[in-house]
């Protein structure tokens, strides 16, 4: 940890001493996708954990110096581990890190290639008639039942915010996650009929082999064990409705992404 | 209290109720030999020599086992995965932590006797994790593998270090995960390192002194047979390393030791061939660790599948075999004394092959090699299964593993050798087409690959597996539970929730004639028994 930390320090001071090669930001290619890739996806385009990296405006680091701190120390409270410390060996070398640095410029894109939506009305919309804040939550005001949607934009793509509109259960989101369990909760549905015959459909909080733990439509948080149950059922069809083009159009929902995208950056 | 404990022995041995011999029995390589006499015991990593994980006791059995309950928790103050299995002799519990910690309880109330942690380096270069899978025991002395590639003696009594020898550098990438096995007057171990471009070996240490007796490199040298399947240096960087605890056959002197992936793991390119012997069941002569045969599961590997699953021997129609359920999906069967396969039948999700050569053995079909851009090869890098243990229950005849079915995108990356430096040439990342993961318990025939019954987990599970001859089948799931089942028919009978994920495997013992079961999962190490 101390090396790593001096390490930071001194490459902060650095411009990066490999800005704009090819061969470098090729040799960066490869490291990213052996060290990076997993959560940000191939071609930086953002993955499952982590946010889209060709984005020009990125959150936690803006200049060179800063994204080779971030990349040597992590980011506190994230999923974002310093390197050398996901007990995998002792990380990369500064010259790795400026390697993949310099790639990650080199796919950067200056313009998006969609113009951005109205946030103002992306809000309205979230708010109003596109019902999202009945089951979402952003800053604090909003439904319980689907997942916290604060930082989405920050996280996730404009195409994997899009999809998840579009097609809910194609890829269900992520909930809990615990400290040494391999993968995290996902939003499945779960249709469980106790013993006196009542049905309850809701979103999976967590499950294990013996219990459940759901949260319907009406934010009921309801406590199962799962060999009480007449019945138990779980499904990878989303409890969200699938947003189709003559329900939300191609313009609102643009509208919807660049106010969670605004909200996600700050 | 020390002093006082030297008489006490002999004043209760004839009140003979609660009391506990105080390990003052040495634990002889004849008691290794005959571990089936003492089945109160459990003397090395796998139970006994055969690596079958079976317990003969039988006082929890499927009709008592929904009673069971915590007996004690103890709290390893070690955080990350434990997956060692502890040691139990004459009532003293031996086990290891993260960071190399080993320790010595009181079996019967979790409380501890001594402590002990290796100094390690700031720069250790684990693979996987700090992680630490057991120790073996021989005479007076447990014995410690450790991440900066350290073999350690510790007195049983004290934990105090009776001699330390280094095996490897760790700066360039060895270090020691597994725990060792102790065969006549020798400490057998395996190196870890595959992910560094390591040259894997296999050591056997004399127990007395900690000097080395054989080694056996895992990557033939120069005129060495087998050399010849390296493409020019790559053999120097050539990984194949034996980070799991192998077996042992007194009838005919070997010991069995199974081989990880070749270096780089994930990108073949550099070093064609077969790449002997990385992926193999090796059968080592004890005595001088040469080799007298050995069985290439996955040739020329390209994604991650390590043999380094335990082999486990099991008789059957008067047949000597030994098995393996294999991380790249297929459960095979050899004869120990040749290491001719007998069968390898599948037991998960596979796409990387779709035909077997003249002998049987699966074959890689070309399009499963990795591609630059990335594709999907089922099972995944982490395997249908890993280094969870397995068991063989004598009783049902049926060979207990978990399985899980995740494909890969499997893409390649150039990476140059830098000596300490990750080597992978790889990256892979899980593949949508095949969500969600399914993790399972699965029930396989050995004489014929049949799957007699599956117990499917909530998401897959690290857990290795403990069966009994009380007819139960004992392991963990991802989500903390510790699950008792019927051998026969793996219906679930008893759970307890003990509040973190299981890496390790269970096993079990009995003190005052009172049988336990135990097993580690989040930080602590777990007891159980009957009220």
């Amino acid at each position: 940890m101390a090396l790593a930390g001096a390490t930071a320090a001194r490459g902060a001071d650095d411009r990066n001493p490999l800005a704009g090669d090819p061969k470098a930001a090729k040799a960066g290619e490869f490291e990213f996708r052996i060290n990076c890739a997993l959560c940000h996806g191939l071609g930086a385009h953002g993955g499952g954990r982590g946010p889209d990296l060709t984005r020009a405006q990125k959150k936690h680091a803006h200049s060179d110096a800063e994204l080779f701190q971030v990349i040597s120390n992590g980011i506190a409270g994230t999923a974002m581990p310093a390197n050398g410390t996901n007990g995998q060996g002792v990380g990369m070398t500064d010259e790795e890190i400026w390697q993949i640095i310099t790639y990650i410029r080199s796919v950067e894109v200056k313009a998006p290639a969609h113009p951005m939506g109205n946030a103002a009305h992306g809000k309205e919309l979230f708010y109003g008639d596109a019902n999202c804040s009945l089951c979402h939550m952003v800053e604090g005001k909003g439904g319980r039942v689907g997942p916290e949607l604060t930082a989405v934009g920050g996280s996730r793509t404009r195409e994997a915010i899009i999809d998840s509109v579009r097609n809910p259960s194609r890829r269900l989101a992520w909930g809990l996650t615990e400290s040494t369990k391999e993968f995290p909760q996902e939003y499945e549905t779960i249709t469980a009929v106790t013993a006196d015959g009542k049905e309850i459909k809701g979103a999976a909080l967590n499950e294990d082999n013996f219990s459940v733990q759901i949260i319907d439509a009406s934010e009921q948080i309801y406590l199962l064990e799962k060999d009480k149950l007449r019945s138990f059922k779980k499904s990878r069809e989303s409890m969200m409705p699938i947003y189709k083009p003559d329900v939300l159009s191609d313009k609102d929902l643009d509208d919807i992404v660049a106010y969670l995208i605004g909200v996600g950056a700050k | 209290m020390r002093g006082r404990g030297f008489r006490a022995p002999l004043v209760f041995a004839f009140c003979g109720v609660w009391f506990v011999s105080m390990a003052s029995a040495q634990v002889t390589p004849e008691r290794l030999l005959n571990s089936a006499k003492e089945p109160q015991n459990w003397l090395t990593y796998s139970g006994d020599y055969s690596g079958r994980r079976f317990s003969p006791l039988d006082q929890v059995n499927t009709t008592n086992a929904p009673s069971l309950v915590a007996k004690w928790v103890y709290q390893t103050a070690a955080t990350g995965k434990l997956e060692s299995t502890p040691l139990v002799v004459d009532g003293v519990l031996y086990d290891t932590a993260q960071d190399d910690r080993a320790f010595a309880l009181d079996a019967r109330t979790g409380r501890p006797i001594w402590m002990y942690q290796h100094q390690l380096p700031g720069d250790i270069r684990p693979c996987c994790g700090r992680v630490n899978r057991g120790l073996a025991i021989l005479g007076d002395k447990v014995f410690l593998g450790t991440l900066d590639a350290h073999v350690i003696a510790l007195d049983t009594k004290t934990g105090n270090v009776i001699w330390d020898v280094v095996a490897a550098e760790y700066q360039k990438g060895y270090s020691f995960t597994v725990a060792p096995l102790a065969v006549k007057n020798l400490i057998v171990i395996g190196a870890s390192g595959g992910e560094y471009g390591v040259r894997g070996f296999v050591d056997a240490y004399d127990a007395s002194t900690g000097e080395r007796r054989w080694r056996f490199y895992t990557v033939p040298g120069p005129d060495e047979p087998g050399h010849e399947t390296w493409e020019g240096d790559s053999w120097k960087t050539g990984g194949a390393p034996a980070w799991n605890t192998g077996t042992y056959d007194p009838a005919t002197n070997q010991i069995f030791w199974p081989t990880g992936n070749p270096a780089p793991s994930n990108r073949g390119e550099g070093r064609a061939g077969d790449n002997l012997y990385s992926n193999s069941l090796l059968a080592l002569n004890t005595d001088t660790g040469k080799m007298n045969w050995y069985f290439q599961f996955t040739k020329h590997d390209e994604h991650d599948w390590d043999a380094t699953q335990v082999p486990v021997m099991i008789e059957s129609g008067g047949k000597h075999l030994i098995a393996q359920a294999n991380r790249n999906g297929f459960f095979y069967v050899l004869d120990r004394a040749t290491g001719k396969l007998i069968a390898a039948n599948g037991y998960g999700k596979i796409t990387w092959s779709d035909s077997k050569d003249a002998e049987g053995r699966p074959v890689a079909r070309k399009e499963a090699s990795p591609t630059l851009e990335g594709h999907t090869v089922c099972p995944g890098a982490l395997g249908t299964t890993n280094f969870m243990a397995p068991a063989f229950n004598p009783r049902t005849s049926l060979f207990y593993v978990t399985a899980r079915d995740q494909c890969d995108i499997f893409s390649t990356a150039p990476q140059p050798y830098e000596a300490g430096h990750a080597y992978y040439g790889s990256a892979y990342f899980p593949s949508e087409e095949a969500e969600p993961y399914r993790g399972f318990l699965k029930a396989i025939d050995p004489a014929t690959g049949e799957i007699k019954w599956k117990f499917e987990h909530t998401s897959p599970t690290w857990s290795g597996v403990l069966s009994t001859a009380g007819g139960l089948v004992f392991t963990g799931d991802a989500e903390g539970n510790f699950i008792a089942l019927d051998a026969a028919t793996g219906k679930a009978l008893w759970h307890f929730q003990m509040g973190g994920a299981v890496y390790a495997a269970p096993m079990a013992f009995a003190v005052d004639g009172k049988e336990y079961v135990a097993i580690a999962a989040g930080s602590a190490v777990y007891a159980f028994g009957l009220p």
